[in-house]
């Protein structure tokens, strides 16, 4: 008895997005990135195609983290408090191909840099890597709003991936990424119709589909995972049906939640039944993160170098049959 | 939801006189305006004021080069059919074929080749349906030949015979229920549509009738429907009817998101 043929025929693929610019696009960078183009759910390389690579990013802020667990401070805090420097370790040390700039540093509540100093930030990592960013603000609207045009402007042409714009504050963003030729992160609070409507905006004041990548936030694994999960696979199960609103590629904020828990922070002496803190952390982050690439993320943000070792070699063995052999990088020829 | 914009009907007079006087400016603009207000498709129907053919393909041509919106072939000449194919430049749909043998046998092999879809109206040349089990005999009839003779499931519309409300009112709600069994004949089921006007002929209260028949008939299964794409409380009623049905994920714009969703209006 043969089997069925079950597979299907989706509607519309995911959008596609390339984030960063080499010379002759306008920009500095030594390769792109592309993201997204699927026309089937993740990694159902029988059913249609996955033409790019799901991507991990490595974190780096503008400032000297104060919170950052132990373990990771053994790999980055001589870098620390110089993000060119950081994120020049991640490039070349740790492989990263992609780099999320955080400007925590503009927290009100932290150090409350201004715009000078975070777009020098933005310059200095922009001549210190090759690769492309993923500039962060801080979290603060009203913050954000105030600094983030500088940055923007320091790197027009970067074609960088900006964040984030929310339901009730995108004007700022969207106007200034269409002006400087950026990429935008549009935020949600877990909620797929909040997400869909802050793209329905967005594209209202004239930005295009194409430029929007969607953060449904995120949840470490034993916190919230399912709920943020489920919104992915429904929200991409829409898109390919033909939601045009939702049919943007997804980013996820992993590093940052997974160390806020205990399962990862806490030492050996704390939880000796829970085994080797050194493996237990990184392990926790880079679980967290397979399960979001099973739910349809396209950026994974992490902090530990080899947790995002173990990712992005997970992402290769995923890839094999994809059919596509070129990652998500194009170099400068 | 797929809206097939009925204006460009030689019964209307705007129309009508265009046609005779070869005014482009009329068609253009009904091709815009059921276009920007969220039509799928054109429907193009000389309807009795020319009975030559290149009358017929000026109007097609005429409304393709305003809008790229794909065409409802409306006519129920075949050669008129078959030129038609020949000129529409995104794959048409073809309105109509019956369940008459002679029809299928002309009509479906033709939508097969030029990739186009056919809707199938549920009436043969014993004449209209005037119960459930007729309409979904005939459907079933139509459903089944189309599809042994070649043409894809997805490419066939049933319609189940929309009669008006002032003069056959219990039809109504035998169409509904036609749609609901028209659900069982296959998985995915076949796209359903009617021409809506029909269901408010003559009445007064036109645009409420045709919207609440329109929000009935989605319930039971409707998918397209031929209707005044330009009313905008209709196609409103239509994206909420779908949206109360979870076929569109909610959002507090989902008018808009409906409309940038089918790169139209926004």
């Amino acid at each position: 008895m043969s089997i069925p043929d079950f597979t299907r025929k989706w509607a519309s693929p995911i959008n596609t997005v390339k984030i960063g610019a080499t010379q002759e696009e306008g920009g500095t960078r030594s390769h792109t990135i592309t993201i997204g183009g699927e026309t089937t759910l993740p990694f159902l390389h029988f059913e249609g195609k996955t033409p790019h690579f799901p991507v991990v990013a490595m974190e780096v802020w503008d400032v000297p983290p104060k919170d950052w667990h132990p373990l990771l401070a053994e790999f980055f805090s001589d870098v620390w408090g110089d993000p060119a420097s950081w994120a020049k370790k991640c490039e070349e040390e740790f492989g990263a191909r992609l780099i999320c700039l955080r400007l925590q540093g503009c927290d009100p509540d932290g150090e409350n840099r201004g715009s000078e100093e975070a777009s020098r930030a933005v310059k200095s990592v922009l001549e210190a890597v090759g690769s492309p960013l993923i500039i962060w603000g801080c979290g603060n609207d009203d913050k954000d709003n105030e600094v983030l045009p500088k940055c923007s402007e320091v790197s027009a042409g970067e074609s960088c991936l900006f964040g984030s714009i929310t339901e009730d504050n995108y004007k700022t963003l969207v106007a200034l990424c269409k002006a400087d030729g950026h990429k935008l992160i549009s935020q949600s609070p877990v909620d797929i119709n909040i997400a869909k409507q802050v793209n329905v905006l967005a594209t209202d004041l004239g930005l295009d589909p194409q430029d929007i990548v969607i953060y449904p936030t995120t949840g470490a694994l034993g916190y919230g995972i399912e709920y943020v999960y489920t919104i992915m696979e429904r929200g991409r199960l829409a898109a390919l049906g033909g939601d045009k609103m939702w049919a943007m590629p997804i980013i996820c904020d992993i590093g940052k939640e997974v160390w806020k828990t205990k399962e990862a922070a806490s030492s050996q002496e704390e939880a000796p039944q829970w085994g080797d803190h050194r493996q237990r952390g990184p392990l926790w982050e880079a679980t967290t993160a397979y399960t979001y690439l099973l739910a349809g993320a396209n950026i994974i943000v992490m902090r530990h170098p080899e947790a995002a070792k173990e990712v992005t070699e997970f992402i290769g063995k995923l890839m094999e049959e994809s059919g596509s052999s070129s990652g998500s990088e194009e170099e400068t020829k | 939801m797929i809206i097939i914009g009925e204006r460009i009907n030689g019964g209307f007079k705007d129309i009508a006189q265009a046609v005779k006087e070869k005014d482009k400016s009329v068609i253009e603009k009904w091709a815009k305006r059921q276009t920007e207000a969220g039509a799928d498709y054109v429907d193009v129907n000389i309807g009795a004021v020319s009975n030559k053919v290149e009358d017929f393909l000026w109007m097609i041509e005429t409304t393709q080069n305003a809008v790229d919106t794909p065409i409802s072939i409306d006519s129920n000449k075949l050669e008129f059919v078959k030129r038609a194919l020949e000129t529409c430049i995104k794959e048409p749909i073809i309105n109509s074929t019956t369940a008459h043998e002679e029809k299928l046998e002309q009509l479906v092999p033709l939508a097969a080749q030029h990739n186009a879809s056919l809707i199938g109206v549920c009436m043969d040349e014993k004449g209209s349906p005037q119960d459930v089990n007729r309409r979904v005999e005939l459907g079933a009839k139509i459903f089944v030949s189309a599809t042994e003779k070649g043409l894809a499931p997805e490419k066939i519309f049933l319609d189940p015979v929309t009669m008006p409300l002032k003069f056959l009112q219990p039809q109504a709600s035998y169409v509904l229920e036609a749609l609901r069994q028209f659900k069982l004949l296959s998985d995915p089921p076949p796209h359903m549509v009617i021409g809506l006007s029909n269901i408010s002929s003559q009445s007064k209260e036109v645009r409420l009738i045709n919207r609440i028949f329109l929000v009935m008939a989605i319930e039971s299964g409707l998918d397209a429907a031929i209707c005044d794409a330009t009313d905008e409380e209709l196609v409103n009623a239509a994206i909420t009817a779908e949206l109360v049905l979870n076929k569109q994920i909610y959002s507090d714009s989902f008018i808009k998101a409906y409309h940038a969703a089918n790169g139209r209006r926004t």
